[in-house]
C-alpha cells in the first residue's frame, strides 16, 4: 500500500467519522464543530484526487465562511445563558427508516453497477489536472455559466442582506 | 483507491445528512445536514471527473455546485434568523401557523 492511498484512507475515514459525529449528538455547536472536520476530510480527499482548486476553494467556502455563518447563526437564534444548546429529535424513527433504507439502495445499486468494468473508467489514465488547464476552460468553454453563477452568488448575498436587516430601517436611510 | 469506495462514502455521508435534515428540530442543526448532503454530492462528481478523460468536467462543476451552496446556507440563515426574530423560537416544530 502506497503512501498515497494511506493519506486517502486517512480522509475518508476523518470525514466517516465526523459525520456519524453529526448524526449521533445533539449539541449543534458540537456538531458545527465536526462539520469542519468533515469539510476538511472531504478537501483531503479532493487534493488527493488532483482536483486542486476544487479543495482549496471548499476550504475557503466551506471552512472560512459558512461555518462561520453557521455558528454566527446558532448564536443569534439561541438564549445562551450558559446551557447548552440542544436540538431535540423527532421523527427518529421515520428518518431512520428512510435514510437507512435509502443507504441500503445505494449500496446494493454501487456493488451491482461494478465500475471499473466501464469502458471510459477502465482504459482512463487517472493524471491530476493542471490548474492552468482549468483556469482556461473556466473562462473558455464554461464561461456563461461561470457567469451566471456569479450574478446568482450576487443576488443572494444582496437578498440575504435585505431579510436579514432591520425593518423600518430603509425609509429612514432612503429619506 | 478504488472507485467504489469513494462512491460508498458518498452514499453515506448522503444519508447521515439526510437523517440529520429529518430527525432535528433546530432550523440551524437541518441546515448542518443539508450541507452534508451537498458536500457528499461533491464527492461523486470529483470521484467520476477523475476518470474522465476529458477532464475537469466533474471538477467545474464541483465548484459551481460549492458557490450555490454558499448561497443557500447565506439565504438560509438569514431567514433563520429573521424567523427567530419573529417566533423566538428556532425550533420548526413550534412554527406551525399556518397548520389548520
Amino acid at each position: 500500500m502506497s503512501l498515497e492511498s494511506i493519506i486517502l484512507y486517512a480522509f475518508v475515514g476523518l470525514t466517516l467519522l465526523s459525520a456519524l459525529y453529526i448524526v449521533f449528538t445533539r449539541n449543534v455547536l458540537y456538531s458545527a464543530f465536526a462539520l469542519i472536520f468533515t469539510f476538511l476530510g472531504v478537501a483531503g480527499i479532493f487534493m488527493m484526487l488532483g482536483a486542486s482548486f476544487v479543495a482549496i476553494s471548499q476550504i475557503l467556502v466551506y471552512v472560512g465562511g459558512i461555518l462561520v455563518l453557521i455558528v454566527f447563526g446558532v448564536m443569534l437564534t439561541n438564549r445562551l445563558r450558559g446551557q447548552k444548546v440542544l436540538s431535540p429529535a423527532y421523527n427518529k424513527f421515520l428518518g431512520f427508516i428512510v435514510s437507512g433504507g435509502l443507504l441500503l439502495l445505494f449500496f446494493k445499486a454501487i456493488l451491482q453497477a461494478n465500475f471499473s468494468a466501464l469502458g471510459w473508467i477502465e482504459k482512463a489514465q487517472p493524471e491530476p489536472a493542471a490548474l492552468p488547464e482549468f483556469g482556461m476552460k473556466l473562462m473558455t468553454d464554461y464561461v456563461l455559466a461561470f457567469e451566471v453563477i456569479g450574478v446568482l452568488l450576487l443576488l443572494a448575498l444582496i437578498g440575504a442582506v435585505k431579510v436579514a436587516a432591520k425593518p423600518g430601517k430603509e425609509e429612514s436611510d432612503a429619506a | 483507491m478504488p472507485l467504489e469506495y469513494l462512491v460508498m462514502l458518498s452514499a453515506v455521508l448522503f444519508c447521515s445528512g439526510l437523517f440529520v435534515a429529518l430527525t432535528r428540530k433546530n432550523a440551524i442543526a437541518v441546515l448542518i445536514g443539508i450541507e452534508l448532503m451537498l458536500n457528499a454530492a461533491n464527492i461523486n462528481l470529483v470521484a467520476f471527473g477523475h476518470f474522465d478523460p476529458d477532464l475537469l468536467q466533474g471538477q467545474i462543476f464541483a465548484l459551481f455546485v460549492i458557490t450555490v451552496a454558499a448561497a443557500e446556507a447565506a439565504v438560509g440563515l438569514a431567514i433563520v434568523v429573521k424567523v427567530y426574530q419573529y417566533f423566538q423560537t428556532a425550533n420548526l416544530d413550534e412554527i406551525s401557523e399556518l397548520k389548520g
